[in-house]
């Protein structure tokens, strides 16, 4: 009976455990988005989005800030969803079965976990050394190459939920492929191809390391593509570590700003995905 | 009736042999392991079971038949209290397992569980090795040395006929056995434990017949040490292990008895209808 | 289909030929589709290879200066340009591996709780917020870290350590003082919980693959529900559970901006886990955009290679054992 009875309180011990870990895990999403919202509202007010970056000491917004995070992440997955889109049509698609699907597959998903600051340096090799100078456009680009894996993952698993019997009525009625693809399979899988686009979008106004050394950062407002340019995550990463508290008042409100846009992405891709059978 | 004659002659004489032996003798004579009262058992709002009254006799093999959906293994699972983990299923009544309600709430489940074993429809050996698989059971209660355990898992294997063809590669992984072998190896690990009660849920219905016959082979002969219920689709199965047949359907316990009575002269129309194949 | 030597045989204008030139342009659309989706999948690869060519590039400077000495001296002066890769590796290393030991035991809890004890009502609710964690943008958990958990060690949690294991052998130089709030400590901290919800979704995803049948029986034997868990559930799941933790090994390794704000940027090695610290991609963000010279430069790229050789190899284990378990799975 002794040992049954330490099998019993192992289990509650271990059990215990269990719940102490979802209980701390819930714990510090909630104190982090606490202190977030409470450190971030403290001080907002219209003025962050009509006032530019201040000079340090001094009261000012983030309008430049915004408007270059906007610019830069409409860029980046511009040009970054459509490739990604292609490539995961294929893989869906016309090579389903092929060798280079394999390891496209295998490629794309490390790409996917791969540090965002490697891809900073890597456009800031090809781009900005070669033009001479950072840029918006670099920026752009850094994010397109984040956005691609995570719109050819998604493509891909979008496309493979289709029914095959879909795409094969298609094709009896005389169809030829990229119009089965365009017109039958692209709509059925559209729910779940927007999802994916949201949640690049998602992942990549977070983003930090990539923008530092490709669009700089730029205290004042610009939309020149050819020059560099303010964003969210970059200003935040000045202000935060710097002495100033007006600056580290914006980083904090910067901060809100960025965890809502990501909040509420995320939460349209999954109402979005609701609609849809399985995963 | 040609009908009737024709599932006499199943099991090959073995029914009109038990018939022999036990026509004259009255169920209630025999002496209950389990005695099932009022049992009622729901499915969230849907009742499943209703009313279920009769006895596990105790040494002797009671196998429960119906068509699908008529509650036979939900009534198995309620014997060992197996419908716990699923929190929107509850049952109603009394289960007196040697004078105790098990369905009571204080019921410690675990003990209840080492003393009514259970065997799957599909074998499921553990991730370990044979000789592990079989000693789990008896570690979880007892600690004995290394030699006093391989006895305990060498007598268990042999109740399950697969010492034989184990006993070189007891070290090997459980998975690498053949679909029969692993069956027997689950029946070995229930056994080990040394329990009073053996529930089989439908043990063969995944393999093949030589299996089968093995399985029904050792089942003869563990009714000498334990008391077993035994769920099946198989017919011809129920009457050549059995010595009780309970018929079931929907949900209700339609009728019970001998064996050989239900197989050539059953009280129930619906019980005759069952067994010469006029529903399934 | 129309017959073919009919519209062979058309004439222009005619019916048979307006179909002929509608299935040519089929053709083409078709073939130019084709060809632009592969084209699309071959960039994939081209774009990890234009990676590794880059960073190999830029490093060749440095390696050119250093050889492989980069990687066994602490030093880093960038008025003498002699630069060392031995501390920031050593960073990495150290805050991901606090990092793991404390999310890992952390994720398969939750992981256990939501497959084994939640109630069915709060499974998903809970797994959308352990979720949350995972989508909140690293630099958020940077500027808390700083503001927030910095100053809470510093304040209340670090003191308490260092006058606990002042006096006992090893630990006390592992938790000396004095108290800065930032360091390796709190960096690995803060990876933890940023590793903590990849771990605990995949292991979450695992769980439920095995099958009831498996988990009844154990539990048909009298096991308590920890030993299901410990005996039956774990083992069956193992190279899921491995594959798990080596992807959030890989974002621990290569996380930026979180450990950039709390890690204190030093570039020396101590002993002490309570002393500022810099990891590889601390470093690189900090000093890239006011690197002078070409050697300042190519080492902070050699860097990034070095990191992005030890994720990759990480990530394609991770990879690799995950497929492994969808196969025998038969996904």
């Amino acid at each position: 009976m002794a040992i049954y009875d330490t099998r019993r309180r192992r289990s509650k011990f271990y059990i215990g455990l269990c719940f102490a870990s979802v209980a701390i895990g819930l714990g510090w999403l909630a104190i982090i988005l606490g202190t977030l919202l409470f450190e971030g509202f403290r001080n907002i007010s219209p003025a962050v989005f009509t006032q530019m970056t201040p000079p340090p000491g001094s009261e000012g917004g983030l309008k430049n800030a915004i408007i270059g995070s906007l610019i830069m992440t409409v860029l980046g997955v511009a040009i970054g969803t459509p490739l990604g889109m292609l490539a995961g049509t294929y893989m869906a698609e016309y090579g389903r079965h092929s060798k280079l699907t394999i390891v496209v597959r295998f490629i794309n998903d490390i790409l996917l976990s791969a540090p965002s600051i490697i891809v900073g340096l890597f456009i800031y090799e090809v781009m900005v050394v070669k033009m001479g100078h950072f840029s918006a456009l670099a920026g752009a680009m850094a994010l397109a190459v984040i956005v691609v894996p995570v719109v050819v993952r998604t493509t891909e698993d979008m496309l493979l939920l289709v029914p095959d019997p879909l795409r094969e009525a298609a094709s009896a009625l005389g169809l030829p492929r990229a119009i089965v693809i365009g017109k039958v399979a692209y709509r059925a899988a559209r729910a779940g191809l927007i999802t994916g686009v949201l949640l690049a979008i998602a992942r990549i106004s977070g983003e930090t390391a990539p923008l530092l050394f490709t669009a700089l950062n730029n205290q004042f407002f610009s939309t020149n593509l050819n020059a560099p340019m303010s964003s969210l995550p970059a200003v935040i990463f000045q202000f935060a570590l710097s002495p100033y508290k007006e600056w580290q008042q914006l980083a904090w409100t910067g901060a809100l700003l960025i965890t809502l846009a990501v909040l509420v992405l995320s939460v349209t891709a999954r109402v979005l995905q609701m609609g849809k059978p399985g995963k | 009736m040609t009908g009737m004659n024709d599932v006499t002659n199943l099991g090959q004489g073995r029914v009109a042999a038990e018939a022999g032996t036990m026509a004259g003798v009255e169920v209630s004579n025999l002496e209950q392991k389990v005695s099932i009262r009022d049992l009622k058992f729901y499915y969230g709002d849907s009742l499943a079971l209703k009313s279920i009254s009769l006895p596990l006799c105790a040494h002797k093999v009671t196998a429960f038949i119906g068509p699908s959906g008529c509650g036979k293994s939900t009534l198995l699972r309620v014997l060992n209290r197996m419908y716990d983990l699923y929190p929107n299923q509850r049952a109603e009544g009394e289960v007196i397992l040697d004078g105790v309600n098990i369905l009571r709430p204080e019921q410690d489940l675990n003990l209840l569980r080492a003393r009514v074993g259970m065997v799957f429809q599909k074998p499921t050996p553990f991730p370990m090795s044979i000789h592990d698989n079989v000693a789990f059971g008896i570690k979880l209660y007892q600690k004995l040395p290394k030699a006093e355990l391989r006895d305990r898992v060498e007598a268990a294997l042999m109740q399950a006929a697969l010492w034989g063809e184990v006993k070189d590669k007891l070290n090997a992984s459980g998975l690498s056995l053949s679909g029969g072998q692993q069956q027997r190896l689950c029946i070995a690990r229930t056994v080990a434990l040394q329990p009073e009660v053996i529930l089989l849920d439908e043990p063969c219905s995944a393999l093949d017949p030589i299996s089968t016959a093995k399985i029904e082979e050792t089942i003869d002969e563990l009714k000498e040490n334990y008391t077993i219920a035994i769920v099946t689709h198989n017919l011809q199965q129920a009457a050549r292990v059995s010595e009780l047949t309970a018929f079931m359907y929907l949900g209700e316990l339609i009728e019970f008895g001998v064996t050989a009575q239900i197989f050539t002269s059953p009280e129930k129309k619906q019980t005759q209808n069952y067994i010469t194949g006029r529903f399934g | 289909m129309a017959n073919h030597l009919a519209i062979d045989n058309a004439g222009p204008g005619s019916a048979e030929a307006r179909l002929a030139n509608a299935l040519l342009g089929f053709k083409v659309r078709d073939k130019a589709f084709h060809v632009l989706t592969l084209a699309a999948a071959w960039t994939v690869l081209i774009l990890l290879g234009g990676v590794v060519a880059s960073l190999v590039a830029g490093s060749i400077p440095a390696i050119k200066a250093f050889g492989l000495n980069f990687l066994t001296t602490e030093a880093w002066n960038p008025v003498t340009e002699k630069f060392g890769a031995m501390a920031p590796v050593y960073g990495t290393i150290v805050t991901s591996i606090i990092a793991m030991a404390i999310a890992v035991p952390s994720a398969l809890g939750i992981a256990i709780f939501l497959t084994e004890l939640c109630p069915y009502a709060l499974r998903r609710p809970v797994g959308i917020a352990i979720e949350l964690l995972a989508g909140i943008p690293s630099i958020i958990y940077g500027i808390w870290g700083l503001f927030v958990l910095a100053p809470f060690l510093q304040e209340h949690v670090e003191p308490g350590v260092i006058s606990l294991f002042a006096n006992v052998p090893v630990l006390s130089d592992l938790f000396a003082g004095p108290p800065y709030g930032i360091g390796v400590l709190t960096a690995g901290v803060i990876l933890a919980i940023m590793v903590l919800p990849i771990v605990a979704s995949i292991s979450r995803d695992v769980f439920e693959t095995v099958p009831a049948v498996l988990k009844e029986s154990a539990y048909a034997v009298g096991c308590t529900t920890w030993e299901v868990v410990r005996s039956v559930v774990i083992p069956y799941t193992r190279v899921g559970i491995i594959g798990g933790v080596m992807l959030g090994l890989g974002r621990a390794l290569g996380e930026t901006m979180a450990v950039t704000f709390v890690i204190g940027n030093a570039h020396k090695i101590s002993p002490s886990l309570l002393s500022p610290g810099t990891t590889i991609s601390a470093t690189i963000a900090n000093e890239f955009t006011e690197a002078v010279g070409d050697i300042y430069t190519s080492a902070l790229i050699t860097l990034g290679l070095i990191l992005f050789v030890i994720t990759f190899i990480i990530l394609a284990i991770s990879r690799y054992l995950l497929l492994r378990l969808h196969q025998r799975e038969g996904l």
